[in-house]
This record gives structure tokens, sequence and C-alpha cells, in this order.
């Protein structure tokens, strides 16, 4: 029957992740078996199957349960927000119990199954059923004496359902080596989905695979995957390319120094931007400007913290004079704060992408990163954070990461080494000298924007972080109490050079005033001088006028005598 | 076939005096069959014959097409077919197969008490 079709249907189950992960969901028309130990999921993942089936895709559904009773049912599932009484009432799903009581069976012959296919005929067309969930038919065997019997008539029943055209999940517990204990994967060929529950470094996480699909591509890889409130959630980790859309917009990292050394903008948005130093020199802070920057501009920010409580870190920031408060308040910025080893690596990430997807903020920090890191599962921390990074920059969202180095290991590394991932990494470090440790900061890498290479002292003040002027002398950068001396030295300095400019300028006015009295001094001499000898030559005239005026008395008095000379 | 060790409820004596009576309680058996399968009318058949030959009269037998009636499979609770249900006496017995085995039968109707060393 499935020559004349072209191309594979899927029922879309409306997990979220699954679908990607299939390419559509299940194969229509056809069973999956999905198998798995206890307590891994399998009733709940065909119960979403079924629900959602009936809620989104409108495809009515049939649970048939071996093993629980419809109240059951009803009552495990409430607590996810799945009201089957409704559904139930409003023909969109039909719960039935099928109890097989081994104490109550005698065989006494031949039989079949038909019992069932008439059970199951009629639950599928009182509300005409696209989908139908066995779960788990494995207790028949339990019920029924006779395995080949069961076994053939279980054959049918999966030829019979394909007929039907129903959409089938049959779920089957896990036996020794085998995917489930009563070999059920011989009569389901069509899709295998394995979960799985394992405890790893005392943290237990959830795993999916999808083993077999026959006619589709799919995910061959373990995706791990989160039961919550509202259902299963699987973390597709292949359908992430490297193909996402970049902005050219920048986001103001909320120091406007620090804006300044990265091409005078800021960090671009939706670029990975990594803050690394070690204990204490202001990692949170840098982030703290950035959400105070970005809330106060109505933009949602998620931070998540893995080491301190939002409360601390609220309190905190508001001795720099950040408060964070007014903006948890207006809802423009979350917290969520778990302890890295309250779940397993992958669980992390899924409640992240959770929190991510349902708040949409366009700034996420995550404060620190590396705290993922407990022993030595390095490898997955740095899958983990891989993903993490990936799935933020497909949705355009910045994300601020802080990565506290361990005092004495290299700086320019991190412990997860996903330096190579990062657009913009920021080091913050330690620069101890006089007796003092100063905090410097650095941009070792900043892609696709000129950007400072200096490094400058920051500062944390009541007013948040500051970034000092740069002294660099033949020590290296000069910072604290050097730099206020350098500062001071340098003032002196100065003084001092004014002062011997000042004295220069007075003493070269004074020789100007000293020429100035020597040349009045001889002018007066020169003066005094003249006058003495004006009033000589004045005399002289006088007695030469006199004597002139005497030989002429004289010259009449001889009778002029002057005159005949 | 595992044999199931089943505590006698009677003696043979006691049976005898039983099965006999007329006043006491009457057998209600079901019979679920799916159409005129070959196993369908072997079991009526067997069934209308184990009747006659142990219950003496004392016995109601209904005998039910599950086609004509699927609801009944989902609130009969069953799977095989054809099934035949003891409803009473109690316990509640399903006795599934074509009934050919009558020992079976009789056993599960518990007009037959199973022997250890058998």
């Amino acid at each position: 029957m499935n020559l004349t079709r072209n191309k594979l249907l899927k029922a879309p189950t409306g997990i979220q992740g699954f679908d990607e992960i299939t390419g559509g969901g299940l194969p229509q028309g056809r069973p999956t078996l999905v198998c798995g130990g206890a307590g891994c999921g399998k009733t709940l993942f065909s119960m979403e199957f079924l629900v959602k089936g009936a809620m989104e895709f409108n495809e009515p559904g049939v649970f048939i349960a071996f093993e629980e009773t419809e109240p059951e049912l009803t009552t495990n599932v409430s607590s996810l927000g799945y009201d089957l009484d409704d559904l139930v009432a409003r023909k969109l799903l039909v719960l039935d119990h099928v109890h097989v009581e081994r104490s109550e069976i005698e065989e006494t012959g031949e039989y079949d199954l038909e019992g069932l296919f008439i059970r199951l005929n009629s639950a599928i067309d009182s509300v005409n059923a696209k989908r139908l969930v066995l779960d788990t038919v494995e207790s028949l065997f339990a019920g029924l004496p006779n395995e080949a019997v069961l076994r053939a008539e279980l054959r049918r029943l999966f030829r019979w359902l394909k007929d039907k055209g129903v959409t089938v999940v049959i779920t089957g517990e896990k036996g020794d080596g085998t995917y489930t204990r009563h070999g059920l994967e011989e009569y389901v060929s069509d899709c295998v989905i394995v979960l799985d529950h394992r405890v790893v470094d005392q943290t237990s996480t959830r795993r999916l695979r999808v083993v077999k699909y026959r006619g589709s591509a799919h995910g061959t890889n373990e995706y791990p995957f989160l039961i919550d409130s509202s259902g299963i959630s699987v973390l597709p980790i292949t359908s992430l390319g490297l193909d996402h859309e970049v902005s050219l917009e920048r986001l103001s990292s909320g120091v406007a120094e620090l804006d300044e050394m990265l091409g005078g903008y800021g960090y671009f948005r939706g670029s990975s931007v990594l803050v690394s130093g070690t204990a204490g020199t202001g990692k949170s802070s840098l982030a703290s400007h950035l959400v105070q920057t970005s809330c106060s501009r109505g933009e949602k920010v998620v931070y998540f913290s893995f080491e301190e409580s939002p409360r601390q870190i609220v309190r905190n920031m508001k001795s720099i004079g950040i408060d964070l408060e007014p903006y948890v308040a207006a809802g423009l910025l979350k917290f969520h704060s778990t302890r890295p080893t309250f779940y397993g690596l992958e669980m992390h990430l899924t409640s992240m992408y959770k929190e991510i997807k349902d708040f949409k903020p366009s700034v996420v920090i995550v404060d620190p990163l590396n705290s993922f890191v407990t022993g030595d599962n390095q490898q997955e921390a740095r899958a983990v954070s891989m993903r993490l990074i990936d799935f933020l920059k497909m949705n355009k969202i910045t994300g601020f990461f802080t990565s506290l180095t361990i005092g004495g290991s290299a700086v320019e590394s991190t412990d997860i080494f996903i330096s190579s991932l990062i657009d913009t990494w920021i080091l913050l470090r330690d620069i101890e000298s006089g007796g003092e440790r100063n905090r410097g900061i650095y941009i070792l890498k900043s892609r696709g924007m000129a950007h400072s290479n200096q490094i400058r002292e920051f500062l944390l003040t009541n007013n948040g972080i500051k970034l000092e002027k740069v002294y660099v002398g033949l020590e290296g950068v000069l910072t604290g109490s050097s730099r206020a001396a350098q500062e001071s030295k340098e003032n002196a300095e100065l003084e001092l050079l004014q002062q011997e400019i000042e004295q220069k300028k007075y003493s070269i006015e004074r020789k100007r005033r000293a020429l100035q009295a020597q040349i009045e001094a001889l002018t007066a001499g020169f003066e005094a001088e003249e006058a003495e000898i004006i009033k000589k030559l004045e005399s002289e005239n006088a007695l030469l006028e006199r004597y002139h005026s005497n030989r002429e008395i004289m010259g009449k008095s001889r009778g002029f005598s002057g005159k005949t000379k | 076939m595992k044999k199931e060790p089943i505590t006698p409820l009677f003696s043979t004596d006691d049976f005898e005096k039983w099965a006999n009576r007329t006043d006491g309680e009457r057998f209600i058996l079901r019979l679920y069959v799916t159409g005129s399968t070959p196993q369908s009318v072997r079991a009526i058949q067997n069934i209308q014959k184990i009747c006659e030959e142990n219950l003496h009269g004392n016995y109601n037998l209904e005998i039910i097409n599950l086609y004509e009636n699927p609801e009944l499979a989902k609130s009969e609770q069953i799977i095989a077919a054809p099934t035949l249900v003891k409803q009473l006496p109690l316990p509640l017995r399903r006795i599934i197969g074509d009934l050919s085995n009558s020992d079976k039968v009789l056993v599960g109707l518990g007009l037959r008490i199973v022997d250890n060393n058998d």
C-alpha cells in the first residue's frame, strides 16, 4: 500500500523539539515503538502525542491503557495541564483500560484476539480517531497463556492498524539487551524511539534517541529531554546550523568608556560576549551594567545565575549604584537561579531553552558559564555551551557569559574551551603591583569591529564601573596608588617646570628693568653734562660778547682805532 | 500448559448435592463470540453441551456476538474471542478459547477440582 505513496507523510507530535529531530513527527498511518526503562516517560510521551494531536492538529486519538485505569491516567497527566475528561467529553479522545488478569483467565482451546480488535475498532470509529496509543501492549504477555497465539495476533494487529491508517504509538518496557522485553520491535519496524533515564555523576538526565525511522532521515544522536510542568521538551542539536543571520546593530555595554573601547558603540546585537577573569574582578558587575542599560531601553533580559540567588545579586549590585529591582518588578528582567548540580547539563540547557523560548529576551546573561564543569565533564560542558551559544545566535539574542578563571591558570583560556565561539572576549584581570591588587580590563578580541588595544584600569565606584586613563610606563600599566603616585609625580614635575618658566620670565623682566635703569641713568648723566656744557657755552659766549664790547669801548676811547684795522 | 493448583471449594459429595439443587444460585454465563467463525461455532456447541451435561438446567447462558455489540467488549473487558464469562457464582472467571477442552472448562466454572498430581 505504501508503494503508491511518493513521500512518507508525518504526523506532528507537537512535542517541543521532537518534530525537529524527526523532520515532522512520527510516520503517519504506521506504528511507532517507544521503549525504555521504568519511569523514562513512555506513557507521558504517548499521552502528549495524543493530547497535542487532539488539541493542535485536530486529530482525535484513542489511548488503550493496559496498566493504568482511566481515572489514574486522568489524574497523572492533570499535573501537566491536560484535561482528559474535557477531551473525552468533546469526543477528541477515548480512554480505554484493558484489564487482563491472569488469575481470572482459563484457556480452553483455540482463540484469537478478535475481542481486542473489535474494541479498538469501536473506539477508533467512535471519535474517528487518527492516532492510537497502546500502553503497553506487553502486558498481554503476562495475561495470556499462549504466547504463540499472542505473537501471531500482534502481527495481525499491527497489519490491521496500518490498513486502518491510524498513527500508532506502542510503548514497551526495555528488556535485557533488547529494546523491549518481549521483542515488540520485531513487529514494529517503521520507527523505534528509545527513551532513557540515566544517572551520571549523581545527576540524572533523560535522553531520547531515534533508533530507526524507515523511509525518513532523522537525527541519530541522543537528545536530552525534559519533563516539566508543560510536558516533554526535547533538545535538538543537529537542527542547528551555521546559517544564522547577523546584525550590524550595536548594543551598548552600559559603560561609556567600554563602548569607546569597542569601536565606540559597544557589542554587536546577537553576538556572544565572554567576560573572563579571576574571582572578584567585576564580571557580574559588568553583566549588571548590560542588564541595566538593556532594561532601561525596555528590552527583556534573562539572567541565569548559577552561584548567587536573585536577591543576592540585586543587593550586591545596589552597592555599585545599579538597582535591578524595578526591572524585575516591571517584568523586564527575569532571574533564573539554579545550582549547577541541581540536575544534569542537558537538563540545564533544556530548561534554559525553555526559559528563553517562553520569555523571549533580547539579552541573556549566564553567570558563570563554566560552573557547569564539575569533574571530568569538560567535553560535555563544551558541547552544552556551544549549543547554548548557537541557540542564542539563531534567535538573535545577545549572549553575555562570564567565566571564572581559576587563579594561577592561564588567563587567556577558559576551562570549557569555548573561546573560539565567542565574538567579543573581554578580559578582566588583577594587576598586582606596589602591594595592591587592582582591576584591569582589556579586549582580547572583538570580531568585526575596531577595538582598543589598551589595558585600562577599572574601578567599581558607587556609580558603577569607571574606566580610568591608562598610565603605561616602563613597568607596564600603573594602577591604584602607583597610578596616583605617577599622577602626582607628573603634576609636581609640571609645577616645577611652570615655576621655572615663571622664574625665567621674571629674570628677563628684571634684566630689562636693569637695562632700562641703566639707560635712564646714562641719559640723566648725559643730560646733566649737556646742561653744564650749555651753561658753560652760554657763559663763554657771554664772555666773548663782553670782550667784543670792551674792545669797542676801548676803540672808541682810542679813537676808532678798531675801525681802522 | 501449566496447571494452576486450585484450592477445592467442595467435597465431591457436597458438589453432587449442590449441583443438583433447584433453589440454589444459578450459573450466569455469557459467551462472547465473533460472528460465525469456526471457533465461535465450536465454542457455542461446546458450551451448550457442557451446560446440559453438568448444570442440569440451573443456568442462564447468553451468547453475544461482539460484532453486533462492540461496546460490550470494552465494558466486559473482552480481548480474546471466544470468551466465556462466568458472572455468577463468584468469583468471576473468563474462560477463553473454543471450549473444546471440557475438563478445563469445568475447572474454570468451578465444577471440577484440579488434582495437583494430575
